[in-house]
């Protein structure tokens, strides 16, 4: 029989696509807003590091249209929106900490109104010395932990043995998110002092959590819903919990519904971002660039609070080998505290950042053996005998070999880089580069408990089916790959599946939709309630029909029981008559993972997803101006379950990985204020910036693992591919200098940082 | 008695009271109830909010249709025009048939505004896909990297579409005033008067001008926008040129190319690009789309920024300015208008009725280079605009100007003296180089830092002898 009603393994356009384009797509701003709404401004310190000597807010309160204003003293629970380590105030008391920490809220008719009186609020600080960089806060021995260290083997005998060395370091910087949409928030309040709140966020069951903890209530007194987000790539995990909770506050406090819509200014000067890091190694290898040993200190900017902090410079040292075998290793991470914005999780969660140290050394191996760094990197690949990890997991899955020489292959990157060469040799003015790096990247969240997955999936008597799973939409297509995987299970079209919002009370206790993990974690579990309802009909019709259960076939709409062949939607209105439960939970939870933090040995992730890119790039030694000339890509997502979403997922995520180590730049000034909190000067990539010559396929294989239709995670290893473009921009300087010796291109490659590396390389080059 | 602001929505009359600084975004979404119209940036920069207002060109009955931002856009300026917003397209639009066909949304957030510039851009008629990627310059996406939006919006132009109500001529015709429209709100937060005057002959602008010197003169809001949006300042008088018919103007005069103050980049485009050469890139680079559909080269100039294209380019051109005070017109040299960071030549009651763009002579060296982190709009770190004479191989002339390295845009005079008299080479070269250390004390800021500014600087004007040596464009930047 033909296999033509698989709703799993094809294109189809996610589930929202259709209101997208004709904007009725309901964002949480654009849902009617009720009679009595009031709006939310937070009152924000201006200052860095303060002892908060006494907070004015009559001005604020006598300011017409003004409800009523907030302030920790108005928090009937704990005054904490933290994840984990109980450090983030909704307001501040005593101390502030950072630019743009919420003193207070005010509540007024308007958003305008608030924000106008939000500015009355007359504060006194008495300024305390401020932390704002890494330098700074290693100085004064700043941290949110004790720095951590992963090692394999004894690397100071393997680097002394070792026939050569080499020592560097490499400033990374951050990155904001710069989802579309900026955080929002909007409580209603129901009865017995409970509360309904839309929120942004990746991370419902954590608000409800969190929004309770500020209450002062127990969990089943908040609901937390979200059918969509504009975007979110780590930036609302947990960033969503200070807006929820004020609103929620207010909410429940004036017996009216309360939205906090936080605007772009204030979404970037509030909210955390991608950490930047300051990355040193050393590297033993031998004469064809074969690592012996290597090193690495990893020291990042947690600002003000620990966050997520602790788990993202974990996921840095997970990924500080990317596909190699290092030989001995030691790994030491820094988490420094600063009195600047609490960084978070973003798209790759330090695993980026982690990577960037070894595929420098990588280049800088080969520039000093003299070799092209794909041989390099080939030379160094995880293989049988060389396949354990600083962190005690033995990679199984590897395909980066086979994956790495495809792509080679494909495009042509041997004669593209001979060229190249050439092609500098006879340009005075502009130069080259390209580059070839890989990805691997671990999937599972590194702590365990995580890895678990709710699902509730009803099937109506008419047929048509509603789901609900512990996962949120963030443009991501994870909604529709479920419902793929639910239509397939039940065998019947996509369009009988509804997938609806995301909510707490609908499935409980949920991770959240992060680490990549939404499709492989919800998938699952839908597909175990699916299979418990399956599992009654089953029963049901081989009774009605007389057959055995397992003669019981469901198969393009219909079902075939013993002579019988009836079409699902009776059998399933039959068995509602017959009084068979047609609705199901389901759960799933990852097997074989386990990690022990205390020594940062085990097997922290379920499989590996594998990617590489080569890049080509132009830069303009003059002005340091750049381009990307061309992009191949060829990227492991196992047997895709939606290849075009998942194209999508890779193409998105490689852009903005370039826009991250290009033209995205944070800066802060000497007072600790953020002065790029807007895109008029935070630069994410525009159509321009994407080559015209953009080549993408998926590999062509299954998970080695069981994971739903042997797919792979897809969220975040193909922004690692753009290390690619940050590696061929600093070949393209490196040959400014002849290639006589390293460049030293540090990240975010703005025209600026360009020239000033072509400078150095010469200056090195010169003098060598 | 105040006026209503009167414009057609989906061809339907829409007239308005309120606050005439109220943006059209926020009537949209809050009043009007059309949520599909996004804010992502409230400044003009991310597009989510785009949106297509449509008027007559002249008197005639051909309909101009532009895409510009709804979030920095004042509910007045809409006045006597048509706006088409996403839910006018009813979800039928090729190009939202080729955005769900070749995956071109992910959250979704931006799409709207996605749609609209692509919407605009083919009812203009398309293009290439060079075309296209500066109709979206203005749309920033997070999620797609942009490759399945593009493939849509080429996919789309085979199929025809009319984004036009019908009778909107006549409708537009009918809503045509010859009066100033002026409005007058009474501001329950300030407890004072706000007032938007609209003059259309330009003695009532004058006249205006003159009874309200503090009045903030407006055109395109792409700057005065933000003031209200990100300033949250409360605008008391605004008086818009826009609507002034003799400002709308772009004639050739014996002094050069006259683009009144009121004329949008997008409409002197064209123009400009064939008086000077390397325009065509400056401008495609300066803003979006959206932006140069509502900005002026006359708003670019009269607000003083230090980091505006168009003053250090014009200067190196040689343009000058005229102003009204009154019945009274002067003509000032562009480069005298700017006195200090924040302070020009322009007395209370004075505006910029014009600027005036001379031709370059045969054989000039002329070269605009503009800086900054990301190719499309972005504000410029460094801008570069080089006027060299050279005659039988010696610098007999040079007007070079740089935008970002000082308070005001402003000539490089001992770099110019550093060339003039000398043979055009690379010792020449390497003296005006040193000489910019005389003519500028740059400052560091988010955008470079001073030593870049000064390296750049002076890798600019290596640029132009290196660019002459070859012959050709010496750019890393890409064009496609």
């Amino acid at each position: 029989m033909a296999d033509d009603l698989r709703t799993v393994h094809i294109d189809t356009a996610h589930d929202s696509a259709w209101k997208h384009v004709a904007g009725s797509a309901p964002y949480i701003d654009d849902l009617p807003e009720a009679a009595g709404l009031l709006h939310g401004y937070m009152g924000q310190s201006t200052r860095a590091h303060a002892k908060l000597l006494s907070l004015d807010l009559t001005a604020v309160r006598a300011h017409p249209g003004v409800a009523v204003v907030f302030t920790a003293a108005d928090i009937p629970g704990k005054n904490d929106v933290s994840p984990i380590y109980g450090d983030d105030p909704l307001f501040a008391e005593e101390e502030v900490i950072y630019v743009g920490q919420s003193l207070f809220l005010v509540v007024a008719e308007t958003r305008a109104i608030a924000a106008a009186a939000a500015a009355l609020a007359v504060v006194e600080y008495q300024d305390l010395p401020a932390l704002l960089t890494i330098a700074a806060a290693r100085a004064a021995g700043s941290v949110i932990e004790p720095a951590q260290t992963m090692k394999l083997g004894d690397v100071r005998a393997a680097l002394a043995s070792a026939p050569r060395k080499l020592q560097g370091n490499l400033v990374v910087g951050g990155q904001d998110h710069f989802y579309l949409e900026s955080h929002i928030a909007l409580a209603s309040p129901r009865e017995d002092g409970d509360v309904h709140i839309f929120s942004s966020t990746q991370n419902p069951s954590e608000i409800q959590h969190l929004v309770a903890k500020v209450l002062g209530r127990p969990d089943n007194a908040v609901v937390v819903e979200v059918r969509r987000m504009g975007g979110g790539f780590g930036g609302k995990e947990t960033q969503c919990a200070l807006f929820a909770a004020a609103a929620a506050l207010a909410a429940v406090r004036l017996g009216r519904p309360v939205k906090i819509r936080v605007d772009r200014d204030d979404d970037m000067v509030m909210t955390g971002k991608r950490h930047d890091f300051e990355i040193a190694y050393e590297v033993g290898f031998d004469d064809q660039g074969v690592l012996r040993g290597a090193a690495f200190d990893l020291a990042s900017r947690c600002g003000c609070s620990a966050d997520l902090s602790v788990a993202i410079n974990d996921r840095a040292m997970f990924h500080s080998d990317n596909c190699y075998f290092l030989g001995a290793a030691e790994i030491v991470s820094h988490r420094f505290k600063t009195h600047t914005v609490s960084n978070t999780a973003f798209r790759g969660f330090g695993g980026p950042q982690g990577m960037m140290g070894i595929e420098r050394a990588m280049d800088e191996i080969a520039q000093a053996v003299g070799k092209d760094p794909l041989d390099v990197r080939l030379a160094n690949l995880y293989g049988p005998g060389r396949d354990l990890t600083p962190y005690g997991q033995t990679v199984e899955d590897n395909i980066a070999a086979e994956l790495i020489a495809a792509l080679a292959e494909q495009s042509d990157y041997r004669a593209r880089r001979a060229a190249i060469c050439g092609w500098n040799e006879s340009n005075r003015w502009l130069k080259r580069g390209i580059a070839l790096t890989p990805v691997k990247f671990g999937i599972s969240f590194t702590a365990t408990h995580l890895n678990q997955a709710g699902a509730l999936v009803h099937l109506y008597s008419d047929g048509s089916v509603m789901v609900n799973h512990g996962g949120t939409e963030m443009g991501q297509g994870l909604h529709t790959k479920v419902a793929q995987v639910v239509a397939d299970a039940f065998q019947i079209k996509l369009a009988q599946v509804k997938i609806t919002a995301t909510t707490t009370d609908k499935v409980p206790n949920t991770s959240a939709t992060a680490a990549s993990s939404g499709t492989d974690l919800n998938a699952m579990a839908a597909l175990d309630a699916v299979t418990t309802i399956l599992g009654r009909l089953r029963l049901f019709a081989a009774e009605t029909y007389r057959c055995a259960p397992a003669d019981v076939v469901f198969r393009q709409g219909e079902v075939a029981a013993g002579e019988a062949v009836i079409p699902f939607t009776e059998l399933v209105r039959r068995a509602y008559f017959a009084r068979v439960s047609l609705s199901s939970t389901g759960f799933y939870k990852t097997p074989k993972i386990h990690y022990d933090r205390a020594t940062h040995q085990g097997r922290p992730f379920y499989y590996y997803a594998y990617g590489a890119a080569v890049s080509e790039v132009t830069i303009d030694t003059l002005t340091g101006e750049n381009r990307v000339d061309r992009v191949d890509i060829l990227h492991d997502v196992g047997r895709s379950l939606n290849p075009a979403i998942d194209k999508g997922q890779i193409e998105g995520g490689f852009i903005q990985g370039m826009g991250w180590l290009t033209t995205e730049e944070l800066i802060w000034d000497a007072s600790g204020r953020l002065r790029t909190h807007a895109p008029s000067t935070y630069k994410i990539p525009t159509a321009r910036d994407r080559p015209d010559d953009f080549n993408l396929s998926l590999w062509n294989g299954d998970n080695f693992e069981p994971t739903i239709h042997r797919s792979k995670a897809v969220g975040e290893p193909p922004l690692m591919l753009a290390i690619s473009v940050f590696s061929a921009l600093n070949q393209a300087v490196q040959a400014c200098g002849e290639h006589k010796v390293p460049g030293r291109l540090d990240a975010p490659a703005t025209p600026e940082r360009i020239l000033m590396a072509i400078e150095d390389v010469r200056r090195r080059a010169a003098a060598a | 008695m105040t006026d209503t602001v009167r414009f057609l929505l989906d061809g339907e009359l829409v007239e308005v009271a309120g606050d005439p600084t109220r943006t059209l975004l926020d009537w949209l979404r809050y009043d009007a109830r059309r949520t599909g119209t996004k804010e992502g940036c409230a400044e003009g920069d991310c597009g989510a909010c785009t949106v297509i207002v449509s008027e007559l060109e002249g008197d005639g009955d051909t309909i101009k249709r532009r895409a510009i931002n709804a979030c920095i856009a004042f509910l007045p300026m809409l006045d006597g025009k048509a706006l088409t917003t996403v839910e006018s397209l009813g979800g039928s639009h090729p190009v939202q048939a080729a955005l769900v066909e070749h995956h071109g949304s992910q959250c979704g957030f931006c799409t709207p505004g996605i749609v609209m510039s692509l919407a605009a851009f083919h009812a203009d008629g398309g293009g290439d896909r060079a075309a296209a990627k500066d109709a979206l310059a203005g749309n920033l996406c997070r999620c797609t990297g942009y490759g399945p939006i593009l493939a849509a919006a080429e996919s789309a132009q085979s199929t025809p579409a009319d984004i036009d109500p019908p009778g909107l001529v006549e409708g537009l015709k009918a809503l045509r005033r010859t009066q100033t429209l002026a409005l007058a709100y009474d501001d329950p937060v300030t407890g004072t008067i706000r007032r938007w005057f609209a003059p259309r002959p330009l003695e009532d602008l004058a006249a205006l001008a003159l009874i309200y010197p503090g009045a903030t003169l407006l055109a395109g809001a792409t700057d005065v926008g933000l003031w209200v949006t990100k300033q949250r300042r409360k605008l008391a008088v605004v008086i818009s040129l826009s609507e002034v018919e003799d400002l709308n103007r772009i004639e050739e005069t014996p002094e050069g190319l006259r683009i009144g103050a009121g004329v949008r980049y997008a409409d002197a485009f064209d123009a400009l690009c064939c008086l000077y050469p390397g325009m065509d890139e400056m401008l495609r680079r300066l803003g979006s789309t959206q932006v140069r559909n509502s900005g002026t080269v006359g708003g670019n100039i009269a607000n003083g920024s230090p980091i505006g294209d168009m003053p250090p380019a014009l200067i190196a051109a040689g343009a000058s300015l005229v102003l009204r005070h009154g019945n009274t017109t002067r003509a000032l040299a562009l480069e005298d208008y700017f006195l200090a960071y924040g302070e020009q030549d322009r007395q209370p009651g004075e505006f910029v009725e014009a600027v005036v763009c001379p031709p370059l002579p045969e054989g000039r060296i002329f070269k605009l280079y503009k800086l900054s982190k990301r190719r499309d709009q972005d504000i410029t770190a460094v801008l570069g605009a080089f006027n060299l004479a050279v005659e039988g191989g010696v610098v007999t002339g040079a007007r070079i100007a740089f935008g970002g390295m000082a308070g005001t845009p402003k000539r490089a005079l001992a770099c110019e003296a550093a060339l003039v008299g000398q043979p055009w080479s690379w010792a020449a070269v390497e003296a005006a180089c040193a000489a910019l250390e005389t003519d500028f004390t740059p400052l560091s800021d988010m955008r470079a830092t001073a030593a870049y500014r000064m390296t750049a600087a002076k890798n600019l004007l290596r640029k132009v002898m290196a660019e002459f040596e070859t012959g050709q464009p010496i750019r890393a930047l890409a064009h496609g």
